[in-house]
């Protein structure tokens, strides 16, 4: 086990290494865009010297390379954040996407798991329809779409919430207020649509394969109740591929939806994306990808892992 | 149950033999075989909602092909910048109370009186200024379809209480009148159209004088103090405000000649015949009818610049079903190849192959369309581009399928056979082992079609893909160039977005029923 593990974090480095290589060469090849004023651009002309982007492009990378490892300096900001550290820039920003997507998955698993349970429980009966159906119907609206109804409804008829998320000022100066909670609680329900949609079909998809298996029929016939049997045996058989998938979920709270935080104006990662592009801040933009990479890296790696804890019968790496 | 011990007990000369003494074995088959595909498209046809997705597919497609021919009085290309952002308005469809072109809207008292104006003006030909409310209320051109009701607002932080009315308002003939800077042959033009026709363009001018708010706005035709209420003057030269009622006459403030008539042109400059320049008021919704020659009729509107929103969303619904059905074949052709090459040899191929696979797999899909549209965008063109990132990584999931096929079917006994008559690999994987993978390979390349709408809109819609352009749209692009201004003009977000779920929906159930088809594992399992 360890070995596999190992192994696979090797493999994920590696992956790592080779893709932010890629990512790196493609954006240091754009054109730098430089700002019109005529002193400001002597000043980050020379600035861009200095920071050795008029090197080779192998050149380029070891400076960046260097960078990292002696300073955990992933470049600087020109345009978001004049001169602020790139790292500074999307950590500042991580938090209000953690938070969006914590809240959502924290109502949205619960939910979807019991919507996807009593939907197999009671497959091909009219609760069964009801929640395919629906469930069918969110997981294909695009997630835009969510936004402008929760907007339109929350907001504009019934006047309940605020039309964004509240900026850190507004809010007392941090992110764990209730005046922040309560603004961000339409985008917390806009991302939970989908999410509780995708696991609720995932859920219900599992658990009715285990229902109808083999060892069901002997629980049954050994004196197990319904319910017994389908708490003990079937539920935890099911929740073989159900829990990576939570945990995978859970990982990816940290790359956040870069829609939501668009139409609710949350302060974060995928906002920070967005605008990196916009204003042509490359190391800005260098930062986030490197970021959405490791968080992608990381969500897979962790969930094939935890296959092998989560049920023994599964022997990571071995051979038949 | 009754059924069952109602035949208990047949008694024993009720039966017969089917065939007696004849030999049956070597007899062909009476019906034909069923094959694969067409057992999957039995299973299919059986499945109502596929089915039901299906239509509703080809009927958004009827809509895309069939909306630019129904619509013969202009084109895709054809906008109307006072125009622009209007609700649905349809001939038809108005005489049933929708699509009339109205929304619902509060107005202040000085804000109905603006708009009544306009009928009031209209009907005011010849500049007498004698036109009674009630007249310009019966008015063709009166943009207030309605009054619902009004309201008293109480004062509010020094603001005096005031009428709040509430009124449904047609927001083309709300355009009213505009200035505009024409040629004197184009004068004329008018006036010759204005006889054939009967439909009025040009009206009176209005004076610049002490009873003009905003000079620039040709709807304020009536006599206004600084603080934009409607006056009259009376006789001792004061003027007294006129306040919203029954019989409500406006003291018209145009312009007029030394014998009183009102002005109807001005000369502005500009030396010929030809090219001198003539500032006139329009009624625009009759100067539209002068250029065009046809009234502003929009089935759905029109969008944020002033095109036709129907033929904007056909060309988008296009141009996203388009691409996504190009992605999904070119992803169909490069992953089973790929897939086929990784199953088939499997060992040390299949580990480098895979390890390319996992490479470009974990770049986010966002960042690989960023850059192809920041690197090639201008080279190429955005929707090249577009299609570039989504074939990039888009066949990784059809080739680990196909791979997943190879690796089951490869060590059967029939590809074995088919070595050992001396087939070549390439036929072994094209003739033998393929075939039987074509139904999952389908249905995940069906699969692939809402995805690549979803991100594409997705990516539109964000601004990181910029399609938008006199001739090119995107579903995604309606919806992005909505997204500011949707809550005011709601339609515009409206139509391009129930028509994207729609698709998305139905490819995915569409899908979902290639995949049950295609399935053999599922044979007898449904009802």
């Amino acid at each position: 086990m360890a070995k596999y593990v190992l192994k696979r974090i090797l493999l994920m480095i590696l992956t790592f290494f080779v893709i932010v290589t890629i990512c790196f060469m493609l954006i240091r090849l754009l054109p730098r865009e430089l700002p019109m004023e005529e002193n400001l651009r002597e000043v980050m002309l020379a600035r861009f010297e200095a920071l050795g982007y008029n090197e080779p492009l192998l050149v380029q990378f070891g400076i960046y390379l260097k960078n990292i490892f002696t300073n955990w300096d992933f470049g600087t900001s020109w345009y978001v954040q004049f001169r602020a550290d790139a790292w500074d820039v999307l950590m500042d920003r991580l938090w209000p996407t953690v938070l969006v997507n914590f809240y959502s998955f924290l109502v949205s698993v619960p939910l979807g798991l019991a919507l996807g349970i009593y939907a197999a429980v009671r497959k091909n009966k009219w609760q069964d329809h009801l929640i395919s159906t629906l469930v069918m119907v969110f997981v294909s609206v695009p997630s835009y779409v969510y936004g402008f109804l929760v907007q339109y409804f929350l907001y504009f008829k019934a006047g309940l919430f605020p039309l964004t998320v509240s900026s850190l000022a507004d809010a007392g100066g941090s992110w764990f207020t209730w005046t922040m909670f309560y603004s961000m609680i339409p985008p917390i329900i806009a991302l939970s649509f989908g999410q509780i949609a995708g696991l609720c079909r995932f859920t219900r998809a599992e658990l009715t394969e285990t229902l109808t298996s083999d060892y069901m029929l002997l629980a049954r016939t050994k004196g197990l109740t319904r319910s017994q049997a389908t708490t003990r045996h079937a539920l935890k058989n099911a929740m073989v591929p159900i829990l990576p998938m939570i945990i995978s979920t859970f990982i990816s709270i940290l790359a956040g939806s870069m829609v939501i935080e668009q139409i609710f104006a949350i302060p974060g990662v995928g906002q920070l994306y967005i605008r990196s592009i916009n204003l042509l801040d490359y190391d800005v933009f260098m930062m986030d990808t490197v970021f959405y990479v490791f968080v992608g890296l990381l969500a897979g790696i962790v969930v094939d892992i935890s296959y092998g804890f989560i049920d023994p019968r599964i022997r990571m790496g071995k051979k038949k | 149950m009754k059924n069952t011990t109602e035949f208990t007990h047949i008694p024993k000369d009720m039966f017969e033999f089917v065939n007696h003494g004849e030999r049956i074995s070597d007899k062909k088959f009476e019906d034909k075989p069923i094959g694969y595909f067409k057992d999957a498209w039995i299973r299919f046809c059986k499945n109502k909602a596929s089915i039901v997705a299906a239509v509703i597919i080809l009927c958004i497609l009827a809509f895309a092909f069939i909306a630019p021919l129904a619509i013969t009085t202009h084109n895709a290309t054809f906008m109307d910048t006072y125009y622009s952002r209007k609700p649905p308005r349809n001939e038809l469809l108005s005489n049933i109370g929708i699509a009339d072109g109205g929304t619902n809207r509060d107005f202040s008292e000085q804000g109905i009186i603006k708009a009544v104006a306009v009928g009031m003006g209209a009907e005011d030909r010849e500049g007498s200024g004698t036109v009674t409310l009630e007249e310009g209320m019966a008015s063709e051109y009166q943009p207030i379809l309605n009054i619902m009701g009004s309201r008293q607002v109480s004062e509010i932080r020094g603001v005096p209480p005031r009428t709040i009315y509430s009124a449904r308002i047609e927001n083309y003939l709300e355009v009213g009148f505009l200035y505009f800077s024409i040629p004197q042959s184009q004068y004329y033009d008018i006036l010759e159209w204005q006889e054939e026709t009967g439909l009025q363009v040009l009206y009176p001018l209005i004076a610049n004088n002490e009873y003009t708010m905003d000079s620039a706005d040709a709807n304020y035709w009536y006599k206004l103090d600084s603080r934009g209420n409607p006056v009259r003057t009376t006789a001792d030269g004061d003027t007294e405000t006129i306040e919203y009622a029954e019989g409500m006459v406006l003291e018209d403030n145009y312009l007029r000649d030394e014998n009183g008539d009102p002005v109807y042109y001005q000369y502005t400059g500009g030396g010929t015949h030809e090219t001198a320049q003539f500032r006139v008021r329009v009624l625009y919704y009759n100067y539209y009818q002068y250029r065009n020659g046809f009234e502003p009729y929009y089935l759905m509107g029109t969008d944020s610049q002033g095109y036709d929103l129907t033929l904007r969303l056909a060309d988008g619904i296009k141009l996203s079903v388009l691409l996504a059905i190009c992605v999904s074949a070119i992803n169909l052709v490069i992953g089973a190849i790929y897939g086929a090459i990784e199953g088939y040899y499997g060992g040390a191929v299949d580990m480098v192959l895979e390890r390319i696979v996992d490479i470009l797999a974990n770049v986010p899909f966002v960042v690989v369309a960023t850059l192809f549209q920041m690197h090639l965008a201008t080279r190429v063109g955005a929707i090249p581009s577009l299609l570039f990132a989504f074939v990039l990584t888009g066949w990784i999931s059809t080739a680990a399928r196909t791979r997943t096929q190879f690796y089951r079917f490869k060590g059967q006994e029939y590809v074995l056979a088919a070595r050992t008559l001396g087939a070549r690999d390439r036929r072994i994987i094209w003739k033998h082992i393929f075939p039987n993978s074509l139904g999952t390979i389908i249905t995940a390349s069906a699969l692939v079609i809402p995805g690549v709408i979803n991100t594409e809109s997705m990516l539109s819609y964000l601004g990181i893909v910029k399609l938008n352009t006199a001739s090119v749209t995107s579903l995604g692009n309606l919806l992005a160039s909505a997204s500011n201004i949707w809550t005011s003009y709601p339609h515009l977000m409206l139509f391009p977005a129930i028509i994207i779920s729609l698709l998305m929906i139905c490819f995915n159930l569409f899908g979902n029923g290639l995949r049950d088809a295609f399935n053999p594992s599922l044979r007898g399992v449904e009802e």
